[in-house]
């Protein structure tokens, strides 16, 4: 067999698979089966499934590599690929109106690739394509070479910090749990939704990490807790288990060593209290998933009781690198306390939404206006939510802040799963921090009363608020709620609940007290503080506002002013987004 | 008769393996599609264990139905990323045109379940909508009410059997 010049990548993650990527791989191989191109130009064509590379807004995204040299086409759809097939691969000429714009050059030069770095360049199922990039070195190294506690001061001296949100120090915990003189030792692999793109697009360095970790707390046994929903990467993490089982880089004496360790699954459900990393215990050991109270840390009593080490799996992917290419390399990256590179996903009103990888202290602008493109139609950024639904609102006037564990602390938000929401001047922000209140008090597991009755309240008072009825009285008991939660709940749920709210208002007094003492929503979203009105001059009475309204709320004859009666009105903004006139008013 | 073998077989696995209540409720709702009353009281005669204990956890979990589902299950992803391109409007739209009302999730002729998921992390490409393990990215009310109707089209044959 020749080796092939001619490759081809087709993005296969989640979003490839919901944009029509395997319609797209099926239809070049097709194509280029039918059309005897493989002859023509005398060469084999290999095909690639790859995972996310992150830019899933311009998927499906397929790279075509000939002697070397990649093109990468965005959008691709399955009636594009007989041109580029005929121009590109026969003729030598890629198809230029198709290929990725700047946008998909500036979203990836200016990110710091790590743990993403693989993912949408190798395939996920091909554990030959993980070791062509050195996989499993790093866990040989370990293992035959260093002793678990060589291991533990690598990941120390690297400044490795926690992932999943906590940003504690990774080998400090390897370290409390290797101490533990009871047996045996248990390690976990969080997996959350923004590891998504990590297990779906390099699920073997996942499991590296797992099992580095394991030989160094001394655990025999690791778990992976995933949600069942995400379907790709339970099956790409299942391929990748197997895979290392036959090679024994899993299983009895690893690398010839008296090592062993395996790892299983553990099915998670789509509760978020499910991520809480006692609550995830309780769940794996088939109980309600409720923390524990701590202390005892999971490192001294956890799983079964018994000592044990819970990371994320962003955590874990980063192992191999460090104990391959050395703590001094991984601490070069970052700021002073937070070093390495963090994940994040990147969406809501900003133009190029996807999952990035940034060095740490990278600044929110750099992000949201270097890597993002900046806001979609040209509208201004009003907030960034960094750090998942229990994250602080971020307003325009810090744009320029670093981040990092340190830096979010101070402006109270967390680095959290590593969400990143970005906000317009039609977002309200009062709205805003009530959506998020109303996922966590309905994720709130009832466990403590701070978490249960707080979250409940917190909610009830911004409801009241959006829905016009608020008082100035009420922004003082959101605040001594917001207090007594963040100091006195069992676990982070309720202890970072209050802090949309908390951030929000600080930023955004104003905004509140247009609600309360106006009984406006400046940004017009709240329906109970807006009306529709028709402008008479700039009507010019065409009918369409008056098709689109459901409620017949609308009236008026072809070429005269309509009129719009607010009594039966339902605010739904049909009539607003319908107009190409700009006649209807809404204040 | 039927029922029996398949409950006996979930509560032997039980006992040889780690008698663990998440997995047998999960392997109930596996055969049934959802957790008959009747099993539970079953499964707490054997076991000794109070149908409480039970219901504590098939009330905890989202997964847990005590309801039999649909032969379609669709479910709306309501993260904050969808949630601010409009999911709500989208769950509204979709229990609107399967005549959902108030606490109901599926719909009389079992066709239908709807679902709301937390966030499935597919972000970029909300909002998302999952209709049987199939991901639908970008979506909106119209491009949802195409994907209903597509189905009951597909399904009016059964009534000729
Ligand atoms: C409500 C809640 C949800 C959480 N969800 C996740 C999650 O989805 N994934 C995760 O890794 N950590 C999650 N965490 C953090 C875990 O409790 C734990 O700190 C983390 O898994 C430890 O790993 P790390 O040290 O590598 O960060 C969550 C915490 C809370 C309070």
């Amino acid at each position: 067999m020749t080796d092939p010049t001619i490759e081809i990548k087709v993005c296969l993650g989640t979003s490839g698979k919901a944009s029509g990527g395997e319609d797209v791989l099926r239809a070049f191989k097709k194509f280029i089966q039918e059309s005897g191109i493989e002859a023509r130009v005398g060469s084999r064509c290999s095909y690639k499934t790859v995972g996310c590379r992150g830019f899933c807004s311009k998927d499906v995204l397929v790279d075509v590599i000939v002697n070397d040299q990649k093109t990468t086409y965005q959008s691709v759809k399955p009636i594009m690929v007989e041109k580029i097939v005929t121009d590109h691969i026969l003729n030598g000429n890629p198809v230029p109106q198709w290929t990725a714009t700047e946008d998909y050059d500036s979203f990836h030069d200016k990110q710091y690739k790590i743990v993403l770095g693989p993912c949408g360049e190798i395939s996920p199922d091909s554990l030959d394509d993980y070791l062509k990039i050195n996989g499993y070195k790093a866990a040989r190294k370990a293992v035959t070479k260093m002793l678990p506690d060589d291991v533990i001061s690598v990941v120390i001296n690297s400044g490795l910090r926690g992932r999943g949100g906590s940003g504690f120090l990774t080998g400090k915990k390897w370290e409390l749990c290797r101490k533990q003189p009871e047996n045996p030792h248990y390690i976990i692999c969080n997996v959350g939704e923004v590891n998504r793109a990590l297990a779906e697009g390099n699920p073997h360095a996942i499991i590296e990490g797992l099992l580095i970790g394991g030989y160094a707390i001394g655990a025999e046994k690791g778990y992976l807790y995933i949600r069942e929903r995400y379907h790709i990467s339970v099956e790409r993490l299942r391929t990748a288990i197997i895979q290392a089982k036959e090679k024994g880089f899993l299983g009895t004496n690893i690398f010839g060593s008296d090592f062993s360790f395996d790892i299983e699954f553990s099915f998670g459900t789509e509760a978020f209290i499910c991520g809480e990393e006692t609550a995830l215990m309780e769940s794996i050991e088939g109980k309600r998933a409720m923390p524990r109270p701590r202390p005892p840390f999971p490192a001294i009593k956890g799983l079964w009781g018994k000592p044990t080490v819970i990371n994320n799996a962003e955590t874990f992917s980063n192992i191999p690198m460090i104990v391959g290419k050395g703590a001094e390399w991984f601490s070069s990256i970052g700021t002073e306390k937070s070093k390495g590179t963090k994940v994040f996903t990147l969406t809501g009103k900003v133009k190029n939404n996807g999952l990035v990888e940034i060095p740490m202290g990278m600044s929110l602008r750099d992000i949201v206006y270097g890597i993002g493109g900046g806001i979609e139609g040209g509208k201004e950024l009003k907030a960034v939510q960094v750090g998942g639904p229990s994250g602080g609102l971020i307003p325009m006037s810090m744009i320029n802040m670093g981040l990092d564990y340190e830096s979010l602390s101070k402006v109270g938000s967390i680095v959290g799963s590593g969400g990143m929401v970005v906000f317009d001047e039609e977002d309200c922000i009062v709205s805003v921090a009530r959506f998020f209140l109303e996922f966590l008090q309905r994720e709130s597991c009832g466990k403590c009363t701070p978490c249960r009755v707080g979250t409940k309240r917190m909610l009830e008072l911004l409801t009241k608020i959006t829905e016009g009825k608020g008082e100035e009285t009420d922004l003082a008991r959101l605040d001594r709620l917001s207090a007594i939660m963040s100091v006195s709940s069992l676990c982070g749920l309720g202890r970072t609940a209050p802090n949309p709210f908390i951030t929000s208002f600080n930023h955004f007094k104003s905004e509140y007290l247009a609600h309360i003492r106006d009984r406006k929503c400046p940004a017009g979203v709240c329906k109970a503080l807006i009306t529709f009105s028709i402008i008479e001059e700039l009507c010019k009475g065409c009918g369409l506002c008056k098709r689109k309204c459901p409620t017949k709320a609308i009236t008026g004859e072809v070429k005269k002013p309509h009129i719009l009666d607010a009594d039966s009105c339902i605010k739904c903004g049909a009539c607003y987004k319908a107009c190409k006139f700009k006649a209807i008013k809404k204040v | 008769m039927e029922q029996d073998k398949i409950l006996l077989k979930i509560l032997r696995d039980h006992r040889e393996n780690n008698r663990n209540l998440i997995h047998l409720l999960e392997k109930i709702q596996d055969a049934y599609g959802y957790i008959p009353e009747d099993t539970v009281y079953w499964f707490s005669g054997k076991l000794d264990i109070p149908a409480s204990k039970f219901y504590g956890i098939i009330t905890f979990y989202p997964k847990f139905r005590l309801n039999p589902t649909g032969k379609n299950t669709i479910t709306v992803c309501c993260g904050a990323a969808c949630h601010i391109k409009g999911a709500d409007k989208i769950l509204e739209k979709i229990r609107e045109t399967l005549s959902l009302k108030d606490e109901e999730d599926t719909t009389s002729n079992l066709l239908f379940t709807v679902q709301q998921a937390t966030c499935i992390g597919a972000c970029s490409i909300a909002p998302v909508v999952i209709l049987n393990d199939q991901v639908h990215g970008n979506t909106d009310s119209d491009k949802v009410v195409k994907l209903l109707k597509g189905f009951e089209k597909e399904d009016e044959f059964i009534g000729y059997i």
